[in-house]
């Protein structure tokens, strides 16, 4: 072995297993010893995948382990030297040795030594911990009652009392107010509440600061970070052209939801399945928005459907890891070689997820939603006045029904060959509709050739029509779900000869809509200084390549199926048929084909017709359908439909038809949100061979896991089935996982280690009875949140000091006893959080789109990024939002979150790297809003923080500590004030060109206060939020 | 990515390194004493992740330097001559060859499209490569050409994360976070795995390119770009001169320390040591980036020009980074994407690259550099023999494309590996990502199925369950 590297490895190793040792003198505990053991060492071949598996036998379940083999047994109970187990594991020979050389495993004499006593001491045999339900355990007794607050306490001490160990003191009431904030808030306590909380005399002090953080809407923000690492939150797509989303819906879903303690298995249900809840609400459909974090490939030469599959995957990965704390993603290519999950009940699990629609919804904030319930009130006000003022009107509306009936040519749907070439795809839907997917080119022109026996033909009509898969649902392509048509041509040619194409004039052209022109809005600005409109139908076969036909018509109602129809001025005949070609002409969109710029049609159909005079059908499509419907039989709300129609045709009825448009006119933008919805057929679901979607395999259907909780009978096949029995109660390992993470977020590490993973290739438990105890207590009360952290933080465990002792280091390193508090540097946004609450600075509003604080602008141009992407720098407040609001591009993290180890969300975690590198030391000295938060603290110091440096040192000192300096600490700082002081004096350098944004507006001196002060403040003022212990929770 | 750690599960080497501290120092170490504790190689070697280790063998390369072509080089006008495809120019292809082949843009069934430039033999070596290449032909008998690449990707993003990382799913560590995962950098003060960015563009798959996976953070690259400030928030802010600075520094580091007296968390010595690197940083990037004091002949031969961001100053960047000990360095330039302009496009890359490449090799076999240093060329795959567009464009292509290594073991003055005679499918000696990677792992003294990274219940590795050290390839 080559030294270095690995004999440190080995050290810690041993110090590890040290620990572990003398916990295990006496009796063998199979979970903690031996099957860790059997899983790394001989699953692989003797585990759950029956194609690897060796000698056909199985260790991972005890039938296998203990099964007659004709005469001799693997393991005798009792007897080591009768079992094959010992022999094999202990043979000479090499060839006989298991685990074989080959497989690059082997087992220690520690090892060997424990299954040999193992199977002295009975081979008692159960499975594996996290897949048995938990039960409450008896609480064990321990010697120090005294210490004990709570529950948790006593396993905990039970513990260290047989470790030898005893608590630490508990922690003074700074530190614990302050530890207490950075968990619950995720920000430090003002001196306010530290002074506050010091004057308390009452005995539950404590218990009310609990309260009033666990109120806080901030407990949101800071307990929803933790959720979003584990959704994989980002606000853009990945990939090549990582183009920004909308999903920021869901982040303030989630903050929201934990804000009002809403159950965490009703919390799993919602994120799964709101959609198909009864009477979903807008809410309930954007917490799907969960599955739909996957990330999107629109690079130019995608197949859409191979990275639906990717995502797919990562949807099982996602669920996997942060609602089960087991990793499934191995079955989806071959059977888990761990953890009995076999490839066809991945498949099973992931039938459940693969009949959705990847959708994308309009989503409208609290006012937004009491200003659209205004409008529709205020149009049913006065639809109801006209039927009021009007009683005859049922019969006005029969008449005109008359009219409108059967006034509609004939359409032929014509079908367009299509293949997969070109950057934009587009597939023939069953109903002949084209839907385009994938890259969207924001200029393009595109043929669509279509061959028809019917004889003069005299026009085409061209019909925009919603789908699920677009924004908003179509019908075009835009952030809005709209369209722009800059040019419809028509070319035809016989089909016995296709070369002798001609173009087809088009005498007139007759849309559903007509909007009045107006000019592109800026997202669609190609750089040309070019005037670019859309307007009415005509736009579309003028020729000119400024103006498209457009069909927007405002926020709201825009996002409808629409028609147009294209008059030849000679009808076209050919003998053997004709060859038409539509050659739709797109180039409304802007000079950015890698960004949200395109304004392309989504799904659209084509239909030919013989009759003389067509022209665009006036009526919706939903209306035609209604008045299919034999009046008597139709519903209120039909009715209602068809009336509001209708009216608009009367002439006399002008002015209040007006007043509805005006209305319409103030229907709020909204935002959107990518959700699932479900699709009204499933998809057949195939297994696929090593995970590829080429090669489908078997169907199978949804069904979930045999080694899990089974499925209720009655259950439907449905998402929803599946959401809720992630979230029963007889799951076995969704209560552990979160419970798990949540300890993970207070203490440094979870009672189970890899918190991702509490299957089979699990660290053992350092608690496990407390992980039980934990879980049942979690799902006995109401799986409520708020409860658990009540529960965990007025224990006394946590509220011990974290200072720690030499010997207890070399003892427990890693605090695995917890006979100390935890002390570890706060989270990524924690540490731009606290920089920017111990300034002044942090605009506390909460939830909203993203915000943009200052970046180095080259990130985002290439060719440091692949794309120009836009990141328009907040000037306002904006800037001092908390940094779980800083937008996320997947592709260029926010550097200084990253530098911190904040995730990019390009798949699930729930477990954060926590490095320490000179890279944040250099981030947190230099980067412009690190210094921005010193000058602002600077200043509030010299304004705010007493009349004598020494005041305003503690002042400045407590805003970023909470504690008081002690007299070490204020010499050393007051020194660094007074040198500088005297350098700034001295006049070298102008101190505005530290102190002030900028140099040349500097901002107002307090009175009495020089700019030498001001600038030696800042330094200090710097060195504070540079200090170790500033972004550390003690 | 910053996911998932060795910090609180495996062996956490800094831990270790923690406990001996406390035991031999003590808690109440002196500011100065840790600072001479800190710089000694022992205690370095212990608290410090990215420092130097021992692989598994004698390694053949000590550094890497990847020259990543990204948007993926034609190698049918580069280095893989196909006369027959010339004869075949404007004909469809053979049904067989294109029977279940699945094209990024054009329809499969699209005219063949003979090569747009000449050829001709080099070198002791007698190897073939365009016209375009003449500098590259200076150096041809020290480079290996691997004409036999296969891929299985054929879309930028995931192509690019295939080559970097093994794996077409976004998350897993690549190849420089692997080499200094295992083996650590040479460098005091500046970062083990270094990128720079040149060309159109950044590279399709964005910064998971370099990350780390699920490796600690440490070991991701970190970008660089030309200029005095090479890594971000390098320099002082307005109004911090180096007294202020330093004076600062001096006080954090004061009361950090008083902090550690207080705590005893080994983790604030680690705070501590990190802003001393991070001051010595400072210092030492501005110093490295400042080829304005190469001599001009060496400016001259790569055609770098201090101040004006080019791949040529890149190379010449590179060499400065592995002179300095950096254990991986890798220059993305992307640029290869010809679907259409694929005559102008092509010539216009080929200056502004092929000089400072082939310079690279000549200065570091120059220095001595060479032989301990593997040099890659090469990008996500190559592009299709049949047309896109008119006539002057080719589609993404895996089945077949050529990479150059060079220096660190390689065997030099070869060309490895065949592809058919319209450069669609490889015939012999076929080399996929995995067995590249292998390779590369190889040369840097590891066996690519042992260097591996529990995680998720698993030992990852770069090259997952594949992969096969490319021998002919080895000097």
């Amino acid at each position: 072995m080559p030294r270095g590297f690995w004999p440190v490895l080995y050290t810690l190793l041993a110090a590890a297993s040290g620990a572990g040792a003398a916990a295990a003198e006496d009796a063998v505990d199979f979970h903690r010893d031996i099957r860790p053991i059997l899983s790394g060492a001989c699953f692989q071949c003797h585990g759950p995948d029956e194609k690897q598996r060796k000698a056909d036998l199985r260790l991972d379940t005890k039938a296998g382990a203990f099964e007659d083999r004709g005469g001799h047994f693997v393991i005798v109970a009792g007897k080591p030297e009768a079992s094959r187990l010992m022999q094999r594991i202990t043979a000479q020979d090499p060839k006989k040795r298991m685990p074989p050389a080959k497989s690059g495993k082997s087992l220690s004499p520690k090892q060997v030594e424990l299954i040999r006593r193992w199977i002295r001491q009975g081979a008692k045999w159960s499975e594996h911990w996290a897949f048995v339900p938990p039960v409450r355990p008896v609480l064990p007794a321990v010697t120090d009652r005294q210490w004990l607050r709570n529950a948790i306490d006593a396993f905990i001490l039970a513990r260290l009392e047989r470790e030898g160990l005893t608590p630490a003191p508990p922690a003074d009431r700074v530190t614990l107010l302050r530890r207490l904030s950075l968990d619950l808030i995720g920000l430090p306590p003002t001196p306010a509440e530290v002074d506050a909380f010091l004057a308390d005399p009452s005995p539950n002090a404590y218990a009310k600061q609990v309260e009033r953080l666990l109120q806080s809407p901030h407990y949101g923000e800071r307990w929803g970070r933790h959720w979003l690492d584990a959704a994989r939150y980002a606000d853009s797509d990945g990939y090549e052209k990582d183009k920004s989303r909308q999903v920021w819906a869901y982040r303030e879903w989630v903050i929201n939801a934990l804000n009002r303690d809403l159950p965490y298995n009703q919390f799993v249900i919602e994120q799964l399945a709101g959609d198909l809840l009864p009477g979903a609400t807008q809410d309930q459909r954007v917490a799907t928005g969960f599955l739909r974090n996957s990330m999107i490939n629109e690079e130019g030469g995608v197949d859409p459907e191979q990275f639906r599959m990717e995502a797919m995957f990562d949807r099982m990965d996602a669920i996997g890891k942060s609602i089960l704390g087991l990793t499934i993603q191995c079955a989806q290519c071959h059977n888990h070689k761990f953890d009995p999950l076999t490839q066809e009940e991945y498949y099973r699990m992931f039938a459940f997820l693969n009949n959705d629609y990847e959708a994308d919804i309009a989503v409208y904030a609290p006012a937004e939603q009491r200003k659209r319930a205004d409008i529709f009130r205020g149009i049913r006000a006065i639809e109801a006045d006209l039927q009021h003022r009007h009683p005859d009107w049922p019969k006005r509306l029969a008449a005109w029904e008359e009219t409108v009936k059967g006034d509609q040519p004939d359409w032929q749907v014509v079908r367009p060959e299509l293949d997969a070439s070109g950057g934009q795809k587009h597939y023939l839907l069953a109903d002949g509709s084209v839907l385009a997917q994938g890259y969207a080119p924001t200029k393009h022109t595109t043929d669509f050739t279509v061959r028809t026996d019917l004889p003069a033909i005299t026009a085409v009509r061209l019909e925009l029509l919603n789908d699920p898969n677009l924004p908003l649902g179509g019908p075009g392509r835009s952030i809005k779900g709209l369209c722009a048509l800059t040019e419809f041509r028509v070319e035809a040619a016989p089909a016995d000869n296709p070369k002798q194409k001609k173009q087809v004039k088009i005498a007139r052209a007759t849309a559903d809509v007509n909007p009045p022109e107006r000019e592109l809005e800026p997202i669609f600005n190609d750089r040309t200084k070019r005037r670019r409109v859309t307007g009415p139908i005509q736009y579309a076969i003028d020729g000119k390549d400024e103006t498209a036909w457009g069909i927007d018509i405002g926020p709201g109602r825009s996002n409808v199926p629409r028609k147009a129809v294209f008059v030849f001025d000679k009808p076209i005949t050919f003998p053997k048929g004709a060859l038409l070609t539509f050659r739709l002409t797109q180039n409304h969109g802007g000079w950015n084909s890698d960004d949200n710029q395109n304004n392309n049609l989504g799904r659209f159909r084509f239909s030919i017709t013989t009759a003389p005079n067509a022209a665009a059908d006036p009526l919706p499509e939903h209306v035609r359908r209604i008045l299919a419907v034999p009046a008597e039989r139709r519903t209120p709300a039909q009715t209602a439909a068809l009336f509001s129609y209708w009216r608009t045709t009367v002439p006399q009825w002008r002015d209040a038809n007006a007043r509805i448009e005006e209305l319409w006119r103030q229907h709020p933008e909204g935002s959107a949100q990518l959700v699932l919805q479900a699709r009204g057929e499933p998809r057949p679901t195939h297994m696929l061979k090593r995970g590829d979607f080429l090669k489908p395999g078997k169907v199978v259907g949804p069904g979930v896991p045999a080694f899990l909780h089974p499925l209720p009978d009655q259950a439907p096949p449905t998402r929803l089935s599946f959401a809720r029995w992630l979230a029963d109660r007889n799951s076995p390992t969704t209560a552990r996982a979160i419970v798990n993470r949540v300890w993970q977020a207070y203490f440094g590490t979870g009672i189970v280690s890899t918190s991702e993973d509490l299957g089979s290739q699990s660290e053992a438990p350092s608690h496990p009875e407390l992980l039980d105890w934990l879980a049942v207590e979690f799902m006995d009360r109401g799986w409520s949140l708020k409860t658990l952290h009540r529960l965990i933080v007025t224990s006394a465990v946590y509220r011990q000091s974290s200072r720690v002792t030499p010997d207890l280091l070399a003892r427990d390193p890693l605090n695995r006893w917890l006979a100390r508090g935890p002390r570890m540097r706060v989270e990524a946004e924690a540490v731009r959080d606290l920089a920017l609450a111990a300034s002044g600075l942090l605009d506390e509003k909460i939830g909203g789109p993203s915000v943009f604080p200052p970046a180095p602008a080259f990130l985002f141009q290439p060719p440091a990024s692949y794309g120009p992407k836009i990141w328009p720098e907040d000037t306002g407040s904006g800037r001092y939002r908390r940094a779980l609001y800083t937008f996320r591009y997947r592709s260029v993290p926010y550097p200084m979150l990253q530098t911190f180890d904040a995730p990019n969300g390009d798949f699930s975690c729930v477990r954060r790297v926590r490095s320490n590198t000179p890279l944040q030391a250099l981030t947190t000295l230099n980067e412009p809003l690190f210094l921005e938060c010193a000058r602002a603290l600077a200043l509030r110091t010299v304004r705010e923080g007493g009349g004598t440096e020494p005041q305003r040192l503690e002042y400045a000192f407590r805003r970023c500590l909470a504690r008081r300096p002690t007299a070490t600490e204020s010499a050393a700082l007051l020194a660094l004030l007074d040198k500088q002081l005297r350098r700034y004096q001295q006049g070298d350098t102008n101190p505005w060109e530290l102190a002030a944004e900028d140099p040349k507006l500097p901002p107002k001196l307090p009175e009495g206060v020089t700019l030498p002060q001001l600038a030696a403040w800042t330094v200090v003022a710097r060195v504070l939020l540079n200090l170790d212990e500033t972004i550390t929770k003690e | 990515m910053n996911c998932q750690d060795s910090w609180y599960r495996n062996a956490d080497p800094r831990l270790v390194a923690r406990r001996w501290f406390f035991r031999q120092c003590g808690v109440g170490l002196g500011v100065m004493a840790l600072g001479q504790l800190l710089s000694r190689a022992g205690y370095a070697a212990a608290t410090n992740p990215l420092a130097p280790r021992q692989p598994h063998h004698r390694p053949r390369a000590k550094r890497v330097i990847f020259l990543f072509m990204a948007g993926a080089p034609s190698h049918l006008e580069l280095f893989d001559y196909k006369p027959e495809l010339a004869r075949f120019d404007g004909k469809l292809p053979p049904a067989d060859l294109i029977q279940g082949y699945r094209a990024a843009f054009i329809n499969p069934n699209s005219k063949l499209l003979g090569p747009k430039f000449k050829f001709a033999r080099h070198g002791r070596s007698g190897a073939e490569l365009s016209e375009l290449l003449p500098h590259l032909a200076g150096v041809v008998d020290d480079i290996a050409i691997v004409k036999s690449m296969v891929t299985d990707a054929f879309n930028h993003a995931p192509g690019q994360i295939l080559m970097n990382t093994g794996s077409q799913q976004f998350g897993r560590p690549s190849v420089g976070a692997w080499a200094t995962y295992g083996l650590g950098s040479e460098s005091q003060d500046l970062p083990g795995f270094i990128v720079f960015s040149s060309g159109k563009k950044g590279p399709s798959g964005g910064n998971s390119n370099w990350g780390s996976g699920f490796l600690p953070t440490v070991y991701q690259g970190v970008q660089f770009r030309g200029g005095s400030e090479p890594v971000l928030y390098l320099s002082n802010p307005r109004g911090v001169d180096a007294q202020t600075q330093r004076d600062s520094l001096d006080t954090i580091r004061t009361l950090n320390q008083a902090r550690l007296d207080e705590m005893g968390d080994p983790e604030i010595a680690t705070r501590i040591s990190s802003f001393e690197m991070a001051f010595r940083m400072q210092a030492s990037a501005p110093e490295l980036m400042d080829i304005a004091r190469e001599p001009k002949h060496v400016l001259t031969m790569y055609g770098a020009e201090p101040g004006k961001p080019s791949f040529a100053n890149n190379c010449l960047l590179a060499r400065r980074l592995v002179e300095r000990g950096v254990r991986f360095v890798q220059l993305f330039h992307e640029a290869w994407d010809q679907h259409g302009n694929l005559v102008k496009d092509l010539k216009q890359n080929c200056l502004d690259t092929d000089r400072a490449c082939a310079a690279l090799i000549k200065d570091l076999k120059q220095r001595g550099l060479l032989d301990e240093t593997l040099v890659i060329w090469g990008g996500e795959f190559g592009r299709t023999p049949m047309v896109q567009g008119g006539n002057d464009g080719r589609d993404h292509h895996p089945n077949a494309f050529t990479m150059w290594l060079a220096g660190g073991g390689i065997k030099p003055g070869i060309t490895l590996g065949r592809s058919d005679d319209f450069g669609f499918n490889v015939v012999s000696e076929r080399v996929h990502v995995h067995d590249l990677h292998a390779t590369i792992l190889h040369l840097l003294g590891f066996d690519h199925t042992r260097l591996t990274y529990r995680f998720q219940g698993r030992d990852f590795r770069l090259t997952d369950v594949h992969g096969q050290v490319v021998e002919a390839l080895l000097a």
